[in-house]
């Protein structure tokens, strides 16, 4: 385009190789960390009841309900090396679902249903924190992952 | 240069600038307050009659969607009537501006009765006040009745000057409304068929994952709604504050263009975290996202070099790479507008790139929902956006009324003061963020109440230096309203117009059809609309289940109907 400063020009293929480094690193990210955002499932009724469930050895599976203002089940004791399937709805209006340092991180929405995989290497207390306001009761909605006891 | 313009239109722009500012001390009251619950210096539900999710809903809805949408229209009438030299249609612009402020008072009343504490998002199936709903509709259909007027008059401009470059201004105040009115379709259409009837009570259950989609459909382009005003003011007026001039006029268009292409197919992005969208369309818009950031980027360099110009022209020795940035007018009370503009600039680079972070797909679980996010957006909306309504309001009140501000001083300072107060702000609300302090949540009751078994000592440190912030934020604002009200009651000293900072270009080059003519953006932007946005609807369709009853905030059960 002779219409535009040269200059002009050049900052634009540079914006893009640098717009280009920025996407490799986050699918870098990705495939090597197995960092990625929720997955939907087709809506199912049957997850609007809260469960854990032990799959295999150190795998699990937690049917997680949000609702005003609780998480249920709102303590879920696993055991050290626990790699845990969350599937998350929620019963009445929209909420979060947090635990910081796991970058487990969804929102519970009526008539959706989102799915992470997380493992729980070590052991503590991850507390869950509903990070979307859902009326008046929101600051208090949380709840506790326990990893305490190690696998048989 | 000023133009003279009709008594009426003075009177207009004066109401629509003036309203906003004044429902604006509300919402700035309510930040600082927030600051306070947040950090635990308040363990309370309401303060002053006022609580904390009420505030919060106040705070947005006026912050970020009355005043910049008052003022959207109103720097529109100045930059179409200045640059086009050219009034308004009357008619139009009365009616405009009679149906925003109808809508305004609707929704400012569901807000102050309690009954719509919904938080600016207004995400169902928490439900508002009818009113409320109504209310955003009208604010929005009325900003629409100018944009028709302007689309007029920018025809009959071009009738007559088919050959010359249409005014940059005027190319990206037209751009910006096409951007407005694509995207607040879809919000329109959320609010007047899928909300309120079901908030009548005319119909049981909405699609939730329908609404969401709608609304982020309009909710990022909304923040380049809020943007590029101050664009135009970076384009047209930074450089020949600075005493330079812009150094290029076509890249301009270009970034103005691209926004038009980019702005509203990238509002997945702030549903990564969401259920019935599949990964793949989170990805592709991620992607989008990154697309956006482009005419960010030229928009630093033309910017910077236009800036660098203005230093080397008044004193061409001693050229180092960087001695051109401490050359600048930062302080110059007679410019204050280049305070505004370059302090808001200045926030901008962070806003930006925590903006990045944002949209980096599955780098959003670090940050989603965290208070990281008003930490990254009080450095946009309030960083350039709010600095930039700020001074441009100051400078076009000054115009209309033919007066003069004798507290030029303080309001050079204001901007410094408000920069300072914000980056506070900002590192404190993003750190706490990124150790899971959660936003819109008053923390004060449960997290950050020594006295609660939920109290969490890791996050007191930087809600405090969040609340400092605040502080300083308040105290800049309070400033400005000084300054404001000082100018309500100086005396008339020369005549009632319209002036701008001149446009001057360094390389003023010729004419490029491509970027001076709306329809092969205009088909781009429905092309890109279509494959981003066609695929989403569909994952809506085949992943949700049932839609949801109306709640009220105060109770766990669905409200009962009256039919």
């Amino acid at each position: 385009m002779r219409s535009m400063d040269q200059h002009e020009i050049k900052i634009m293929g540079w914006t893009g190789m640098l717009l280009a480094v920025f996407l490799t690193a986050t699918l870098l990210g990705v495939s090597r960390y197995a960092t990625d955002v929720p997955d939907c499932v087709p809506y199912d009724a049957a997850f609007l009841e809260p469960k854990v469930t032990r799959l295999d050895s150190n795998l699990y599976q937690v049917n997680l309900l949000a609702q005003m203002w609780n998480f249920e089940p709102s303590e879920i004791y696993l055991p050290v090396g626990a790699e845990v399937d969350f599937y998350l709805t929620s019963k009445d209006v929209v909420h979060g679902f947090h635990i910081a340092n796991k970058n487990l991180n969804m929102m519970a929405v009526p008539g959706g249903v989102n799915k992470m995989t997380v493992k729980f290497d070590q052991p503590g207390v991850y507390e869950m924190i509903c990070h979307e306001y859902c009326g008046s009761g929101h600051q208090h909605m949380r709840g506790e992952v326990i990893v305490n006891y190690p696998v048989k | 240069m000023q133009i003279s313009i009709a008594k009426n239109q003075r009177r207009l722009l004066i109401i629509l600038l003036s309203v906003p500012l004044l429902l604006l001390t509300l919402g700035i009251y309510h930040g600082l307050l927030q600051t306070l619950y947040r950090s635990g210096m308040l363990s309370q539900r309401t303060f002053a009659a006022l609580d904390f999710y009420q505030g919060l809903t106040l705070h947005g809805v006026i912050n970020a969607v009355v005043l910049t949408t008052f003022f959207a229209v109103a720097f529109g009438h100045a930059c179409m009537t200045y640059y086009l030299n050219m009034p308004v249609n009357r008619l139009l612009a009365w009616l405009s501006g009679g149906v925003m402020l109808v809508g305004t008072l609707l929704a400012a009343g569901a807000m102050l009765s309690g009954t719509s504490s919904v938080l600016y998002t207004f995400y169902p199936p928490l439900k508002a006040h009818p009113a409320f709903y109504l209310g955003a509709a009208l604010l929005i259909v009325g900003s629409w009745i100018a944009y028709f007027d302007w689309i007029g008059m920018y025809r009959r401009w071009k009738r007559t000057h088919a050959e010359v470059k249409t005014p940059l201004p005027v190319l990206a105040t037209l751009v910006n409304f096409t951007i407005w009115f694509f995207c607040t379709l879809a919000v329109a259409y959320e609010v007047l068929v899928l909300l309120l009837p079901w908030s009548l009570g005319w119909v049981e259950a909405i699609n939730i994952p329908l609404a969401r989609t709608l609304f982020w459909f309009f909710g990022h382009a909304l923040v380049y709604f809020w943007l590029l005003p101050v664009y135009i003011m970076y384009y047209s007026m930074l450089p020949s504050l600075a005493g330079g001039k812009l150094y290029s006029d076509n890249a301009g268009r270009l970034v103005f263009l691209l926004f038009l292409i980019f702005s509203i197919p990238v509002g997945v992005h702030h549903q990564f975290g969401e259920p019935s969208i599949s990964k793949g369309m989170k990805l592709s818009q991620a992607i989008m996202t990154f697309g956006v950031a482009v005419p960010s980027f030229i928009t630093a360099f033309t910017i910077a070099a236009s800036l660098e110009y203005s230093v080397w022209r008044k004193n061409p020795q001693r050229r180092r790479l960087f001695s051109w940035l401490f050359q600048l007018p930062f302080f110059d009370k007679d410019r204050y507008l280049f305070a505004y503009l370059i302090a808001g600039l200045i926030l901008f680079i962070f806003g930006g790139f925590t903006g990045l972070v944002n949209a980096s797909y599955s780098l959003n679980n670090v940050v989603h929902n965290t208070a990281w996010i008003p930490g990254h957006f009080h450095m946009t909306v309030a960083g350039p956006v709010f600095l930039g309504i700020l001074g441009m309001s100051l400078h076009l009140l000054e115009q209309v009324t033919g007066r003069r501000t004798r507290r030029r001083r303080i309001a050079t300072v204001v901007p410094w003061l408000w920069l300072i107060g914000l980056l506070t702000f900002s590192t404190g609300l993003m750190v706490s963020g990124l150790k899971g302090a959660p936003r819109r949540t008053n923390m004060g009751l449960s997290y950050l109440n020594p006295e609660s078994p939920l109290f969490r000592t890791d996050w007191v440190l930087w809600e405090t230096i969040g609340v400092i912030g605040g502080c300083i934020m308040f105290a800049a604002a309070g400033l400005y309203f000084l300054v404001l009200v000082d100018l309500l009651l100086c005396k008339k000293t020369k005549e009632a117009g319209l002036s701008f900072p001149a446009y001057a270009v360094l390389h003023d080059e010729p004419r490029a059809a491509l970027l001076d003519n709306f329809r092969p953006w205009l088909a781009v932007m429905f092309f890109t609309l279509i494959i981003a946005y066609v695929p989403v609807f569909r994952d809506i369709q085949n992943y949700t289940g049932p839609g949801a009853k109306p709640y009220a905030p105060e109770s766990n059960q669905p409200l009962e109907l009256t039919k």
